[in-house]
């Protein structure tokens, strides 16, 4: 026995004992979350259940659960069925008793119908109509029909989205330039000058035909919309209800029952695609979520480029130029402690430090002309990014400190007797060497940055930015907007959308999303960290 | 200045702090040399390469260095043995003033350089080590290539032409027998090179600053006998333009290399004479005992 002790085996089973513990926990969260996270975009069954009250209800069954018989003698199932058509029913789901169903089929002529608006539709083709004529009544023989039909709107969506966003969006961009131009002018100058006057009437001109040239794209859109409304897709619900709707609503068409294993796994591969590229609608429920994974990464990228060079300046301060002592000492405890403050306290400062008080200040000085509306006074990709490089600038002293550390002091001393000052050799020999260590903080800075929400919902993240941070007007990288975040659209799914039951596959993909982009972030870090310590590589002779 | 006057060394009584004692870091400086303020340019030549007189210094608590003088002359090589720990490394680093870096050192006495008080308040360290240059016991080239490890010096200096870099370097690999070796690699990594060769590039790397004196502090202890053998070939060699100082532990070594040979015991040095001598005829029993391996 005394001998089992020390053979130090239980130290073994314990050590690994607990590793085991720990990729399992990970490993079962990690396939949670892919599992889950890509069962959403794989077309479902969809199921008719006959009921004993002769009902009839089509829908994907979303899961199952052991319910106690009404008498209290055994026990059966119930099923919770998602029924969708919320344009008429009240729920997207129904919990159904399995003792009820009398049959259960998978019709192969039935359609799912991914909507703009009103979630998903599950019933039978009825007819296609443009106008008054029927151009089919029955999905057999207006299969081509409607494929052209679909083709045509999902071209007139795009055509009517370039129309708002780009065009009379660049329009407003402009008009709303010239306006606050204009109030500059009359703000600031003498108003009773020639000059002024001629430039004020100058852009009152440009006002006006900018003005007239909106009405035009107005006009265009509407016409637009007119088209939008002519075709229509006639569908059976499965009680019976005829219910017409636009074509031009309709994203994505399908009868999931009839699909082999490729044509499923093309819906499922154009469903991901739809994920990561397109944007959300349905308040976010529905659709991708591109805005988020571009302001996420923006965010990490403004992010790191503002916390390297405070974060490894700092650390070359503390560990190459002051005098180690107790103050150093105790500015080192402080910073790191400052890594075990809530996040939700940073989000607090820089919302008054870097929002109101720098932002405000800023405001008055240069965007007066636009008060009482806040440019840079309110959250934005910016204040959100600094709060952020706050956040993380810890991780970088420590990591660039222990880099510093670990420059072998012959490397420096052979730099000093070569004739070199000490800040020769700290920029020509020891940074460089450093920059392994350098990179690890950054590394760390950009995992917990990526993965930060709290701090974000009060300094810039919104549920849905009506622009993005970047974009084709100049100066293209607007630092000032407010902007979508992978984090931030998680809980927003999960916990305040109107419909959260139908958001959880969401809330799935998006973790997995979010998960992906930081292990990416994370690759590249630590690939360029490789290289530059292969070639750093103390050989040892 | 190539005969070596009486043994310098004398028997005397450590007294802590008898003389007025000067930090490096803190307040007491030196007090001018007695040519007034000099610059290391306006140096005699005619003055031994260094001289120490009645140096002590500590590196917080007690004298590493015990009340040496000793003069070391140009264009010969001389050499510091002794066992381990008795000061040997200490006492070349305060030539180049690399202790300057270690909190809490202080020292005592004086050292010239060709006749200039290398600790005077006004001298400019980086010029000092321009002039006393240093190979280092662990060969230590940079993480860079190495064209860019030999051109480290010369840059710092100033020179920026890369006609002249390509010069310096070539000479300088040349000098040290490293060229033909790497001359087909010289944008590789330095630390590719084996151990004999790092140190070797250590050596081209001392030398492209062309200093006056060269300072090394056992540049063989981690090499085989040939690559040994090919520093110490290369001493004989740079002998001819350069004063060399090298602390070695290898007896044979120093009869083989050196002009003349230091014997140094607890910080203190026992004997200084010529190196036939002290190695046939030590005068001192201490030197005998430690020579005839007697030593510990
Ligand atoms: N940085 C330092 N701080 C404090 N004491 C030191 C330092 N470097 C050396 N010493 C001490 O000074 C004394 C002389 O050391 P030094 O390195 O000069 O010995 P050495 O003769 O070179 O020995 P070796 O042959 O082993 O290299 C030793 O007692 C050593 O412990
Ligand atoms: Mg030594």
């Amino acid at each position: 026995m005394k001998n089992f002790w020390k053979s130090g085996d239980p130290f073994v089973w314990l050590t690994g004992g607990a590793i085991a513990l720990s990729l399992i926990m990970i490993l079962g969260l990690l396939g949670l979350i892919v599992v889950n996270g890509l069962r959403q975009f794989w077309p479902p069954q969809i199921v008719e259940l006959h009921l004993q009250n002769g009902e009839t209800v089509l829908g994907e069954i979303w899961e199952r659960e052991e319910i106690l018989a009404l008498d209290g003698q055994g026990s059966g199932h119930r099923i919770r069925l998602k029924i969708g058509n919320r344009d008429l029913y009240p729920l997207d789901f129904r919990w159904i008793d399995e003792s009820e169903i009398v049959a259960k089929r998978y019709p192969e002529n039935v359609l799912v119908l991914e909507r703009l608006e009103w979630g998903n539709f599950y019933g039978r083709f009825n007819t296609l109509k443009q106008g008054n004529t029927i151009l089919a009544n029955s999905l057999g023989t207006g299969q081509e029909a409607l494929a052209d039909a679909l083709a045509e709107m999902a071209l007139l969506r795009t055509r009517i989205r370039e129309l708002e966003k780009d065009e009379i969006g660049s329009i407003n961009y402009d008009l709303e330039k010239l306006r606050l131009e204009a109030r500059k002018l009359l703000l600031t100058s003498d108003t009773t000058s020639v000059a002024v006057q001629r430039s004020l009437t100058e852009k009152r001109k440009k006002m006006t035909v900018l003005q007239r040239q909106y009405l035009e794209k107005e006009k265009a859109l509407s016409a637009l919309y007119t088209k939008s409304r002519e075709m229509v897709l006639t569908a059976t619900s499965a009680d019976g209800r005829e219910k017409a709707i636009k074509i031009f609503d309709i994203v994505r068409l399908t009868t999931p029952n009839a699909l082999d294993v490729v044509a499923r796994s093309r819906v499922f591969l154009s469903r991901v695609a739809e994920f990561v590229s397109a944007e959300p609608r349905e308040s976010n429920t529905e659709g991708g979520v591109f805005p988020a994974i571009f302001g996420t990464v923006i965010l990490v990228l403004i992010m790191s480029v503002a916390v390297a060079p405070l974060g490894v300046l700092a650390a070359v301060y503390l560990h190459e130029y002051a005098k180690q002592g107790l103050v150093v000492s105790a500015i080192r405890i402080a910073v790191n402690n400052l890594a075990g403050v809530p996040s939700i306290v940073y989000g607090v400062f820089g919302l008054g430090f870097f929002v109101y008080a720098i932002g405000g200040t800023l405001d008055q000085l240069f965007y007066a002309e636009a008060l009482p509306t806040p440019t840079l006074g309110t959250g934005g990709i910016l204040w959100a990014s600094l709060t952020l490089a706050l956040l993380t600038v810890p991780v970088v002293i420590v990591a660039t400190e222990e880099g510093l550390a670990a420059v072998p002091r012959e490397i420096r001393e052979g730099s000093l007797a070569l004739a070199a000052t000490q800040f020769e050799t700290l920029w020509r020999v020891v940074i460089p060497s450093a920059l392994p260590g350098i990179l690890t903080g950054l590394i760390l800075a950009i995992a917990r940055a990526a993965g930060e929400v709290a701090p974000l919902m009060i300094t810039g993240v919104v549920k849905l930015a009506p622009s993005m941070p970047f974009d084709g007007r100049f100066p293209f990288l607007h630092l000032e907007r407010k902007f979508m975040h992978l984090g931030v659209h998680i809980y927003d799914v999960g916990f305040q959308s109107p419909n959260v039951e139908a958001a959880i596959p969401m809330v799935y993909s998006t973790t997995l999303l979010l998960i992906l982009i930081v292990i990416l972030l994370n690759v590249v870090a630590i690939s360029v960290r490789n290289r530059l310590r292969k070639k750093l590589a103390y050989s040892v002779f | 200045m190539t005969n070596v006057k009486q043994p310098i060394w004398e028997t005397k009584e450590m007294i802590n702090g008898m003389a007025k004692e000067q930090s490096i870091a803190g307040k007491k400086r030196p007090g001018l040399s007695a040519q007034g303020v000099s610059t290391l340019a306006q140096a005699n030549a005619e003055q031994p390469a260094l001289k120490t007189e009645n140096w002590f210094f500590s590196y917080g608590q007690d004298w590493a260095i015990k009340d040496i003088t000793l003069e070391v002359p140009t264009k010969q090589v001389t050499a510091f043995i002794g066992p381990s720990g008795c000061g040997k490394s200490t006492l070349l680093r305060c030539f180049n003033r690399l202790n300057d870096l270690i909190a809490g050192a202080r020292f005592q006495g004086q050292i010239y350089a060709e006749g200039t008080n290398i600790y005077d308040r006004d001298l400019d360290v980086t010029d000092l080590r321009k002039r006393i240059g240093m190979v280092f016991q662990k060969s230590n080239p940079f993480p860079k290539s190495i064209y860019e490890n030999v051109a480290y010096g010369p840059r710092i200096s100033g020179i920026k032409k890369s006609g002249d870099l390509d010069e310096i370097v070539e000479r300088s690999l040349r000098q040290a027998a490293l060229w033909d070796e790497v001359k087909d690699r010289l944008d590789s990594t330095a630390l590719g090179l084996s151990g004999g060769q790092q140190q070797r590039l250590c050596i081209a790397r001392t030398i492209a600053v062309e200093p006056q004196v060269v300072l090394m502090d056992e540049p063989c202890s981690a090499l085989d006998p040939i690559a040994s053998a090919k520093i110490e070939e290369l001493i004989l060699e740079l002998k001819k333009d350069y004063t060399i100082v090298i602390v070695t532990h290898n007896m044979q070594q120093a009869a083989r290399v050196s002009d003349l040979t230091a014997y140094l015991w607890l910080g203190q040095l026992i004997e200084f004479n010529k190196t036939g001598l002290i190695f046939t005829n030590p005068k001192e029993k201490l030197t005998e005992d430690y020579i005839s391996g007697r030593f510990g």
